[in-house]
């Protein structure tokens, strides 16, 4: 069985050349020590987020300005150390850094607006441009936005930045059952409105999307995660398809939001230089997302719940499923709030996750049984913030993991700890 | 790696008690720890993080299983080399999965060595293979009609094979893969000690080898006698595989449609290919499959054990389940000179019509089959989904239904259970779900 505590390495996120980061980091580290810093300021917030919704997740975000250059930076930085093992065997102690990220912005006019997240992950061996779009904004309700865009599908693909969350790892069903971060060149609109205390956003993008390595891969299962592994996506379509991706989302101050969308298209090779090679095959995703806080006791809770329908050929082996669900759901408890160690705003968290997968629903065709292939896990946690923007975490993960036949399954757990912070 | 014991760490227990505590008791450490941090700042800070990271360790993974509840794991006293070779081998039989992109199919049963054998147990019958073509025995299966396994999956964009409409078949359940090293050191002269073609004692039990022609690869060792420019096959429901380098390409081959300089010809086209799988991942697998350990039985020392264990030899089913055998000299020294209780003899016998599939391999007859070792029947179930699939095709679904479907040679031994009182009948299956 495979476990899914190993570490999943990601070829595909080499769309930027590590030569060519290079410069870029040199651009912006250079052009940094060669300016004042007084001169260095936080770039007020959109004010358009006020009461934010998920949908502004890619523009809430700490900045920091130059003088009154058009451009403001940030970005965030994860590191972990970890301590796992799986029915009594331990690969030992382990230290990373998932991932850094940085952020470029910039308002080329007061209606059209630019942004880009670079992730360097697993300490650069792998980059990826993960967002960089031109936004442009005729009408609260109509504004138009072309590039490398996040998918809004569920809530945690745009709103993934490591900072927001109480926990070390990604959610399970959001990294290893939706593609998160998944991310593609294309073209969409969105929108939103404000009335008292409602709001409500939606969005609409055409990208291009999967393709066959999701039931071609060496995961043993239907993986959408594995199309990452294209970087042709970011030049072309795999099959000449669309990928549609649209969200509807409804906020209201007092309660909450709630978010539903939709992810669909053929998603293999199915022709080629006019060739017929296959059926046309559709991948069609279905997610709900909520976040809200409670007024009575401050308790924060998010989550979102994926269903996946896939189109596998019969003859193909049922290894890979054609439906797949999962979701999680996370609560955090400030219990402490006020000046903690000096730092004057900081809170005391304690949280918990549950989360759940499925990667494969059905029966056997043989023996009309179960098939499982699944994933449940409970992680509670503390964590310590100083600022808002800055999180010390630590969890304690523990999982179990069943194969395809529904065997004793393998039991996982482990301690977690980590920092993450926007700079 | 490193195996941990769980078993006496107060501090780690302490740990996951207060995570899992009512909130009051959560609350007051919470207390305890903030006003730890107020008052003595980094100092305590650091005890604490020390306390949580590193002193707990071992109470903080889970428990490990029972050694004899598992099946997979290394026979003892590998060195440090042959334990290398061992985790390449686990690693390919358990870990590599074969997609269109490295060499599956275009036609295959499954997609990995794991998929058949999981946790190296018996198999679902998800992934049962099914051989046809051959109905002589001493004939060659006829290729023609794509024989002799079929490959009932296609990668997408091909038609998987079917059997010729009125074809005898047999379904095969993956067997497990566990102490075949063991089986793989006996001599030919040990198999064909418990030999009987005339059944000259009288016992109504013959046993013979499958003579088997060996494939162009096949190197004798020491333990193997050629007779007629033939070997014992000693692997496979009907013994149809010499050795474990025959077993291990075949399968890549005929189960995952993956292509090996041992077996070049693609079920497909029929035609030679590059190879999909190294020499070295092969010999790696094999070597694996060698050194996999014994299956160690449970329950040893309770009566109702005890007791199945004596009428198994009463009602006669140890004359061909033969319990012991000793390995001879080995080029692997931990599979030198050991005792080991596999329960077969790696002979065929008629079983009689119920389980004639009018299908065979090398020079068994349709009705002969191998007897199979029943050394780890009891866990089948941890590998299985959680049911029985047993005898050769998985139609038993319990160990007493796999009983009452012999027939043949083993008749006796059957209408001899069918007269035990039900404890008896209790006791020996107590006994085979020991092993």
């Amino acid at each position: 069985m495979k476990s899914i505590i190993k570490n999943i390495k990601h070829p595909y996120n080499r769309f930027v050349g590590p030569s060519l980061n290079g410069i870029f980091l040199l651009i912006v580290f250079s052009a940094s020590a060669q300016v004042d810093s007084t001169l260095l300021k936080r770039a007020p917030q959109d004010t358009t987020i006020q009461g934010a919704m998920n949908m502004d997740a890619v523009y809430n975000r700490p900045f920091l300005q130059v003088g009154k250059l058009p451009v403001s930076v940030g970005g965030y930085i994860e590191a972990d150390y970890q301590y796992i093992g799986e029915d009594g065997i331990t690969e030992g102690h382990s230290f990373r850094v998932p991932r850094m990220t940085i952020f470029i912005a910039s308002s080329i006019h007061s209606k059209i607006k630019f942004l880009s997240e670079i992730e360097l992950e697993e300490g650069g061996e792998e980059i990826a441009i993960e967002f960089a779009a031109l936004d442009f904004s005729f009408h609260p309700l109509f504004n138009l936005r072309g590039g490398v865009v996040m998918n809004p599908i569920g809530a945690f693909n745009q709103n993934h930045d490591g900072p927001k969350w109480e926990f070390v790892d990604r959610p399970i069903s959001a990294t290893e059952m939706l593609p998160a971060t998944w991310s593609n060149v294309g073209f969409g609109l969105y929108g939103k409105n404000y009335s008292g205390d409602w709001a409500y956003g939606y969005e609409a993008y055409l990208t291009n999307g999967f393709n066959d390595a999701i039931i071609n891969n060496g995961e043993n299962r239907t993986f959408l995660p594995a199309s990452k592994a294209n970087k042709e996506r970011f030049e072309e379509s795999s099959n000449g398809e669309p990928l549609l991706t649209g969200k509807v989302a409804l906020r209201n101050n007092n309660f909450g939001e709630i978010g539903l969308s939709y992810m669909g298209g053929i998603y293999n090779t199915y022709q080629d230089d006019g060739l017929q090679l296959d059926d046309k095959r559709r991948l069609d995703v279905y997610a709900i997302d909520f976040n809200s806080t409670l007024p009575w006791t401050d308790t924060y809770l998010v989550g979102e719940f994926a269903w996946i329908s896939i189109d596998v050929p019969e003859t193909f082996t049922q290894q890979f499923g054609n439906r797949q669900k999962g979701g999680f759901i996370d609560i955090v408890q400030p219990v402490l709030k006020g000046n903690i160690l000096d730092f004057d705003r900081a809170t005391l968290n304690v949280a918990c996750r549950l989360e759940y997968v499925d990667w494969n629903v059905g029966t056997f065709r043989e023996t009309g049984g179960n098939i499982t292939d699944d994933i449940w896990a409970i992680v509670p946690a503390i964590s310590f913030r100083p600022s808002a923007q800055t999180v010390i975490r630590l969890n304690y993960r523990m999982m179990q993991q069943q194969d395809i036949l529904g065997n004793p399954p393998a039991k996982i757990s482990g301690i977690q700890f980590g920092i993450s912070s926007y700079f | 790696m490193m195996r941990m014991n769980s078993k006496n760490d107060f501090i780690g227990k302490t740990l996951i008690n207060v995570f899992s505590q009512s909130s009051p008791k959560r609350d007051k450490w919470l207390f305890y720890a903030m006003n730890s941090i107020s008052k003595a700042g980094i100092k305590h800070s650091f005890m604490i993080f020390s306390f949580l990271l590193f002193v707990g360790c071992e109470s903080i993974i889970p428990p490990a299983p029972e050694e004899n509840e598992l099946l997979d794991g290394p026979v003892e006293g590998l060195n440090t080399a042959e334990q290398g070779q061992f985790l390449a081998g686990d690693i390919a039989f358990n870990d590599e999965v074969f997609s269109a992109e490295n060499g599956l199919g275009p036609l295959f049963v499954a997609t990995s060595c794991g998929s058949c054998h999981p946790g190296d147990g018996k198999g679902h019958p998800f992934t049962t293979l099914t051989r046809f073509g051959q109905s002589l025995p001493n004939t060659l299966p006829d290729l023609s009609v794509g024989g002799p396994q079929l490959q009932n999956r296609a990668i997408p964009g091909y038609e998987p094979e079917k059997i010729p409409e009125g074809m005898a078949s047999m379904d095969f359940t993956p067997p497990a893969v566990t102490g075949l090293g063991f089986l793989a050191a006996l001599t030919d002269g040990q198999i064909l000690s418990n030999a009987d073609p005339n059944d000259t004692n009288g016992d109504g039990i013959s046993g013979v080898p499958n003579y088997i022609n060996p494939p162009s690869y096949f190197i004798p060792r020491l333990v193997h006698q050629p007779n007629a420019g033939r070997y014992i096959g000693r692997f496979g429901k009907k013994a149809a595989a010499i050795d474990l380098l025959q077993q291990t390409v075949s399968a890549y081959n005929q189960d995952m449609g993956v292509t090996s300089t041992f077996e070049p010809i693609d079920t497909y086209s029929g035609l030679s290919t590059d190879p999909e799988v190294s020499d070295q991942t092969v010999r790696d697998v094999v070597f694996y499959l060698q050194t996999l350990k014994a299956p160690i039985p449970r329950n040893e020392d309770d009566p109702s054990v005890i007791a199945g264990k004596a009428l198994f030899s009463t009602i006669e089913c140890s004359s061909c389940h033969i319990p012991e055998f000793t390995t001879p000299n080995n080029e692997v020294s931990a599979l030198s000179n050991k005792t080991f209780y596999p329960y077969t003899d790696l002979l065929l016998h008629d079983m009689g019509a119920a389980l004639d599939d009018g299908v065979t391999e090398g020079s068994a007859e349709t009705f002969e089959w191998r007897t199979p070792p029943l050394w780890g029947l009891g866990l089948s179930p941890d590998s299985q989904g959680g049911e029985f699939f047993l005898m050769h095709d998985g139609r038993a679904k319990s160990i007493e239904e796999a009983i009452l479907l012999h027939g043949g040679e083993a008749q006796s031994s059957r209408d001899q259970f069918m007269a035990l009182s039900q404890e008896e009948k209790d006791d020996l299956i107590a006994f085979l779900e020991s092993l």
